[in-house]
């Protein structure tokens, strides 16, 4: 194959290839590691980070069991125990199980896609630092023995001021919040790579299963978090400045603070369930010698999961007293949720009954995940049976069901998955026989703490007691779990033993030791920083099966990219639906901005966390710095004609296309915000609904000045935007800047009008519910309008500058998606804020 | 478990049911998987059939039969508003539970202890004055949140006299273990001499 074009350099040999991309995508030693974006380093960094708070959570766990063990132990106090319960499940849930799935995203996308990184590795990297200072700032208060300790899920009132006077509750909301700043940022960028991050020819129907699994996954926490940031920011609010949205004295609802938890957190078990199931989808064909049964059905099946996964938050809710005509629907709702998840069982039972099943450890992890996701699943279905679950509501039942849930279907498919992609991870082969010790430890481990508990809690122990009388009948079976789960603390620890001996003493293994088809397997193990010397153009949805000589040819170069040139790093874009290469995407090297941005946020939630505001609108003004010149360093300053990509094929650099990934970027960052202002209007008809006098008629008013200014403010942006792309496009540079100053002015306008509702007419917040409604809203108003005019401000000294031209244009396009997204939500927030009174 | 009245043991009977189906359907699926480790030869039935066989009639046959069954246990144990049905008001702080009684003179109220008659549905109108409590004796029946700000109904029923313990579900603090209650349930006669001496005049 020769692809080059006449005058290009002489093609590198694979192992002159090898050495100028190493030095193209590595990053620099010692304290360059601090700039690490390449998303392999990134994303073990995630892995490893979060099973070290897998480790702290498992102690936790066994603080709890030593403290249940026997009735009346003294071992914890109340208080105590309490701070470990809630951590336990804060930890394991936003501190292991998310960000495990985030560096395992990190670390295979590229790779399953034979890209060389993903969309935004600077995001990768910041994503990283958020999660890991976010992480810091409980486990430190938790050593100071200021934990949160209202329960995992901080059901106001309990969480609220009154009650919890501490900083503990703040620990969480602000703790929490930071780690899941990570969270929509990876989502963000998951949705993008898989959109167009891809390798040539790999169009939908070609990307591995596991793709569609993470991608689905993706979607549901950039749906999934918003709400629950919406929520902790507004306990927040309540506790920081007693703006009363959860108080029922003032016109809140306690019970609004569960719609958004839960909006979040059920379909956070999803994300958690999904990219467990994917890693099945993945290694079970690969060790029955069978393709996967039902690819199309899975993917159907999952979509279906994502879309039912959101209209089930309530059943965590059926004791709450909502309407028996509601509880019907959220009951039946959460009994559909079986099928897609029977559709995928059975996709399994069929791949396996046609193919020869290998026991290997991972396979023993799949028979150990298939009994106990089944047993979780059933007993999912018995507590979606509304007048069971009133029984089994708040028991040690639920605590043992849901542990069969996030162990059957997370954990143990992790380990399946650590197993397998070990070899690809290290380089190193394992041996089993200290792994199915480990094995056989954790599944007994796991069956003999957990089983019982389901009696245990139908026998009526309520969940999250430190103790209990002897006289209950509890003790036996409290004993036994507590035995069991020292056993299967022993199983982990052997687990970790037997990695970590692996990483540093394994036998080097040979590439794709297990015979798998996808491309992770096709480049050298451990993987270089470039992952592969060129990229494949595929053809079906198992290259490596189809060509077995692939990996040498594209270390050869004979695929798109082959040819380092420019000190760039590239990688392949491509058409969403068909995987035709559409633009060549440049991507950034090292730099420490992600860790400069990332501390600049810690320090906005620290000074928070310490009520020192001032300090906290410092940090306000260092973000927006930071991100003026995270944006700033990419891009080009004069038009690129379209660049060859080998195989006879040219293609447009991203800055010159006309849908880079920076753009789908935006796109999928407004759908997360909308989800979260969504949320919020959700929270304010809400509130409407249930509590009494809602808005009280005494404070509302009406006012004319704010809202037309407002408005005035949306009509001249908008059209300053539209204006001044299109003299862009007909290259009139100054006349484009020119309106670009208009809309960062109707910005500043806006910012201005909106400010002016809560500074001069609204009454004050704390007053009533309606009134601190009016201000968050007016708030999240201004705030949108202050970023519009810094876009328009930054556009405006792009173009001066040399980096826009008419071809190269993608500041206007985001800018006017943003333009769009406040106009939307500048309408809507004005018939919130001033709806009522004009119709009063 | 050891149900003592009827919205516990329709739940109970529930259970039983749903904790057969779930073994037998644990069976087969394991089972299944195992299939090809134990047998050197077979003909695996056809991909299609498991998909759709297993996949969405079996699971839409059994859920669908599950939710009507579920319905029908719901409507009964759901307060229906019958006239002359007994009420109690019960306010839970923490961490302690007041019982009032509307229908007694001189707002009479009881500590820790609600008293009841056997035989007879009761009401239970549930609210908390602080936090987020839950109401639950296991035996009568399923449990019911006490949330400020709100009144939450539950119907239950005693068959038989005796003392039911009850406890707070909803975590709600320090004390949340030791926040416990008992339904005292009464023979009739009984039940007349407690109202008697509560000062009822019948």
């Amino acid at each position: 194959m020769s692809d080059q074009t006449p005058g290009a350099p002489a093609p590198l040999s694979a192992i002159g290839r090898h050495k100028a991309l190493e030095r193209l995508w590595g990053t620099a030693p010692g304290w360059g590691a601090l700039s690490a974006v390449n998303h392999s380093t990134v994303g073990l960094r995630f892995i490893i980070t979060s099973f070290v708070f897998f480790l702290i959570g498992g102690v936790l766990a066994m603080l709890i069991r030593a403290q249940l063990a026997g009735p009346e132990t003294d071992f914890l106090d109340a208080a105590a125990y309490a701070q470990v319960f809630t951590m336990h499940g804060t930890v394991m849930m936003f501190l292991f199980a998310i960000p495990a799935i985030e560096g395992l995203a990190l670390y295979m996308l590229p790779k399953l896609l034979g890209a060389r990184d993903l969309a935004f590795p600077r995001l990768s990297a910041f994503g990283y630092w958020c999660y890991l200072f976010g992480g810091s700032i409980l486990i430190l208060a938790m050593l100071g023995g200021v934990a949160p300790d209202s329960g995992w899920f901080m059901y106001t009132p309990l969480s609220s001021k009154p009650y919890s006077p501490g900083i503990n509750s703040d620990v969480w909301l602000i703790g929490v919040t930071f780690v899941e700043v990570s969270a929509v940022c990876a989502a963000v960028e998951f949705m993008t790579t898989v959109l167009k991050i891809r390798t040539g020819g790999m169009a939908l129907h070609r990307m591995p299963i596991m793709v569609w699994y993470l991608w689905v996954t993706a979607a549901m926490m950039l749906f999934g978090f918003p709400p629950l940031i919406l929520g902790s920011v507004l306990l927040e609010l309540e506790r920081a400045f007693d703006w009363p949205f959860f108080d029922p004295t003032r016109g809140g609802s306690p019970l609004l603070w569960q719609h958004l938890f839960w909006l979040f957190g059920h379909p956070e078990v999803y994300i958690i369930f999904l990219p467990g199931a994917g890693i099945i989808s993945t290694i079970l064909p690969v060790f029955t010698g069978q393709k996967l049964v039902g690819y199309a059905w899975i993917i159907v099946a999952l979509i279906a999961l994502g879309f039912i996964s959101f209209g089930i938050w309530a059943h965590h809710m059926f004791a709450t007293g909502i309407p028996h005509l509601s509880l019907a629907f959220f009951s039946a709702a959460s009994t559909l949720v079986v099928i897609p998840t029977a559709v995928q069982i059975f996709a399994w039972l069929a791949t396996l009954l046609s193919g020869r099943p290998r026991i290997t450890l991972s396979m023993l992890y799949f028979y150990g995940f298939l009994s106990t996701f089944v047993i979780g699943g059933l007993t999912g279905v018995m507590v979606a049976v509304v007048p069971f679950d009133w029984q089994a509501h708040d028991t040690h039942f639920i605590v043992a069901h849901l542990h069969y849930v996030l162990m059957g279907g997370f954990v143990f498919p992790v380990l399946a998955g650590i197993y397998y992609w070990l070899p690809h991870f290290t380089g190193r082969k394992h041996l089993e026989g200290l792994g199915r010790t480990a094995f056989a430890l954790i599944m007994i481990g796991f069956n003999a703490a957990f089983l019982p508990m389901h009696l245990t809690g139908l026998w009526g122990m309520p969940r999250r007691v430190f103790t209990y009388g002897g006289e209950m009948g509890w003790d036996l079976l409290n004993l036994i779990s507590s035995v069991a789960g020292f056993i299967l603390a022993i199983g982990f620890a052997l687990v970790v033993v037997d990695v970590v001996q692996v990483a540093r003493f394994g036998r080097r293994s040979r590439r794709n030791p297990w015979g798998a088809s996808t491309l992770e397997w096709g480049m050298p193990t451990p993987p270089p920083a470039y992952n592969i010397g060129s990229q494949p153009h595929v053809t079906s949805r198992d290259p490596l099966e189809d060509d077995p000589g692939l990996p040498a040819a594209l270390a050869r170069g004979e695929g798109y990219l082959g040819q380092p040139r420019n000190g760039w790093r590239e990688t392949l874009s491509v058409h969403m639906l068909s995987g035709e290469p559409d633009q060549v995407v440049l991507l950034p090297g090292p730099t420490l901005m992600p860790l400069w941005t990332a501390l600049a946020t810690g320090l906005f939630f620290v000074s928070f966390l310490f009520k020192l505001y001032p300090l906290s609108a410092i940090a306000f003004v260092l973000i927006v710095i930071c991100g003026w010149r995270w944006m700033w360093a990419s891009g080009l300053r004069e038009d690129v004609a379209p660049v060859d990509i080998g195989r006879g094929q040219t293609a447009p650099l991203h800055a010159m296309a006309a849908d880079p990934p920076t753009l789908w970027g935006m796109v999928f960052t407004l759908m997360a915000n909308g989800v979260f202002f969504g949320a919020l209007v959700f929270g304010y008809l809400f509130l409407w609904v249930v509590a009494p006098n809602w808005p009280p008629p005494a404070l509302l008013a009406r006012e004319p000045v704010t809202p037309l200014l407002v408005l005035a403010g949306l009509a001249t942006g908008l059209a300053a935007v539209w204006r001044g792309a299109r003299a862009n496009g007909e290259s009139r540079a100054a006349d484009s800047q020119t309106w670009l100053l208009v809309s960062a002015a109707a910005g500043a306008v806006i910012a201005g009008g909106a400010l002016a509702v809560p500074l001069f007419t609204a009454p004050a917040p704390n007053s009533h519910a309606y009134a601190a409604a009016v201000t968050f809203i007016s708030g999240y108003l201004a705030f949108h309008g202050l970023i519009a005019a810094i876009l328009s401000a930054y556009a405006w000294a792009r173009s001066r500058n040399g980096w826009i031209s008419a071809q190269r244009a993608v500041e206007f396009s985001a800018l006017r998606l943003w333009w769009l997204y406040l106009g939307a939500t500048g309408l809507i927030s004005l018939a919130l804020l001033h709806g009522p009174a004009w119709m009063s | 478990m050891a149900p003592a009245g009827e919205a516990a043991q329709a739940i109970a009977t529930l259970w039983w049911v749903m904790l057969a189906g779930s073994v037998v359907i644990f069976l087969g699926v394991v089972g299944a998987s195992l299939l090809p480790l134990v047998l050197r030869r077979w003909s695996a039935p056809s991909a299609r059939a498991m998909l759709i066989g297993g996949g969405l009639v079996f699971p839409g046959v059994v859920l669908l039969a599950l939710l009507v069954a579920a319905l029908l246990v719901g409507d009964r144990l759901s307060p229906r508003g019958e006239p002359g049905v007994l009420r109690i008001e019960a306010e839970a702080r923490q961490w302690a539970w007041t019982f009032q009684y509307p229908d007694l003179p001189g707002q009479a109220a009881t500590e820790g202890v609600l008293h009841v008659p056997v035989g007879r549905p009761f009401e239970v109108q549930v609210t908390s004055r602080d936090v987020i409590h839950s109401f639950w004796a296991p035996r009568l029946g399923g449990k019911i949140d006490a949330i400020p700000g709100h009144t939450n109904v539950i119907r239950l029923q005693a068959d038989a006299p005796g003392i039911y313990r009850g406890q707070c579900a909803e975590f709600c603090g320090n004390a949340h273990a030791m926040m416990d209650f008992v339904v005292q349930a009464h023979s009739p006669a009984d039940y007349a001499a407690w109202r008697a001496a509560q000062g009822a005049t019948e």
